[in-house]
């Protein structure tokens, strides 16, 4: 209540009002389209509501996190729901969830399979290990973080995250996309 | 169980004179000691010996004493199906005489003594192929030695202007620091107060 009576009537930001114009005369067009069964929307819209809709995320489990990684994409929680589909090949994908620990002779190969991956592409950290080397920190063999070596859009923390907490991470990403997203390559 | 492993222990100990050194029952498991250059003989001798046949090794693994002469032990664990017994043999080795190589008697040995090798720096003659089997390519240094440090040497980071992964030495932003001030190998190297070592100090 409190911020609500600090922020008052500027609480809806600049950039939203910019990008949903509900201006009389869109909404008069918008109207007078969906009679005859068109709907009016910006390009930006369309283009990021396809793109979150149909993320085609790559399959990197390296240790236990793998299990839970499994198990988002299982019946019970069903990544798919959010058009989040596993792919079995770089090629094909736009997300990489590294899930486990990225140890030092790994680092090559991993780096490899992104250099592979189409943009506009993503990478979500899972667990402990990906974010920052966890339990094995000061292990002479694994690597302090994936953010070494690619860059991170989404950490999910936990040891290991829970499905729950991987389906978040996804959410999290595909706002991400619906803010910041364009059309440019 | 105890008196069946003790029996084949004497039984082991008679046959092979002149190869094994001792044998020891110990939390129901028995321990052969035996002399390293012999270990083919000790070996085919578990196996095909009516009393044991010892047909299926387990594990080949090593242990670092640094304090010892001859620092490594080279662990052989195996199993008899038939006599439903384990058996664990002991031989001793340094960083250069080279242990023979059990491969023609076990074949799965192949690897077990590759990662003996890669962990210890345990040499294996007549070993067809000895590489590094775990740890990374080109990677020095053998890592469960007592001597080598925690957190290695290199560490790795993806270098944007070379575009590639790139190897530099270790740089830690926090300093590994070890709670356990009770442990007899390693207590902590600082005194942490309201400890053991604190108060005792303190009192004495």
């Amino acid at each position: 209540m409190g911020v609500n009576d600090q922020t008052g009537g500027a609480a809806v930001p600049q950039n939203l009002v910019h990008a949903r114009p509900d201006d009389p005369f869109t909404s008069m067009v918008s109207d007078g389209l969906a009679d005859h069964g068109y709907v009016l929307a910006r390009a930006d819209d369309l283009i990021t509501w396809a793109r979150t809709g149909s993320l085609m995320w790559l399959t990197f489990g390296l240790a236990c996190c793998a299990m839970e990684m499994m198990q988002a994409a299982m019946p019970r929680y069903d990544m798919e729901r959010f058009g989040f589909a596993p792919r079995g090949t770089p090629r094909h994908s736009d997300v990489i969830i590294v899930a486990g620990t990225l140890t030092n002779k790994m680092a090559p190969a991993i780096r490899k399979i992104y250099d592979q991956m189409p943009e506009p592409r993503y990478v979500i950290s899972m667990g402990s290990c990906a974010n920052g080397g966890g339990y094995y920190h000061y292990s002479y063999s694994v690597v302090r973080g994936v953010d070494r070596i690619l860059p991170v859009d989404v950490y999910v923390p936990g040891c290991p995250p829970t499905a729950e907490a991987l389906l978040y991470g996804i959410m999290q990403l595909q706002k991400r996309i619906r803010r910041t997203g364009s059309i440019k390559r | 169980m105890d008196e069946s492993l003790k029996e084949l222990g004497e039984h082991i100990a008679a046959s092979l004179e002149n190869e094994v050194t001792g044998t020891d029952v110990a939390f129901g498991e028995l321990t052969v000691m035996a002399r390293a250059e012999q270990i083919k003989k000790v070996l085919k001798f578990l196996r095909d010996d009516p009393a044991c046949r010892f047909s299926t090794l387990i594990d080949v693994c090593g242990a670092d004493y640094p304090g010892r002469a001859k620092r490594f032990d080279v662990v052989y664990h195996l199993l008899s199906l038939h006599q439903n017994q384990r058996v664990r043999v002991k031989v001793r080795a340094d960083e250069e005489t080279p242990v023979p190589s059990v491969i023609d008697i076990f074949p799965s040995a192949n690897w077990y003594e590759r990662e003996t090798f890669d962990m210890y720096g345990v040499m294996f003659s007549d070993h067809p192929d000895l590489r590094r089997l775990l740890t990374d390519y080109g990677f020095t240094g053998h890592p469960l030695r007592k001597d080598f440090p925690l957190t290695g040497y290199v560490e790795v980071r993806y270098d944007e202007e070379q575009k590639r992964v790139v190897y530099e030495p270790v740089q830690l932003t926090q300093e590994f620091r070890n709670f356990d001030t009770l442990s007899p190998w390693e207590g902590a190297k600082y005194i942490l107060p309201n400890e053991d070592g604190a108060d005792s100090e303190a009192e004495s």
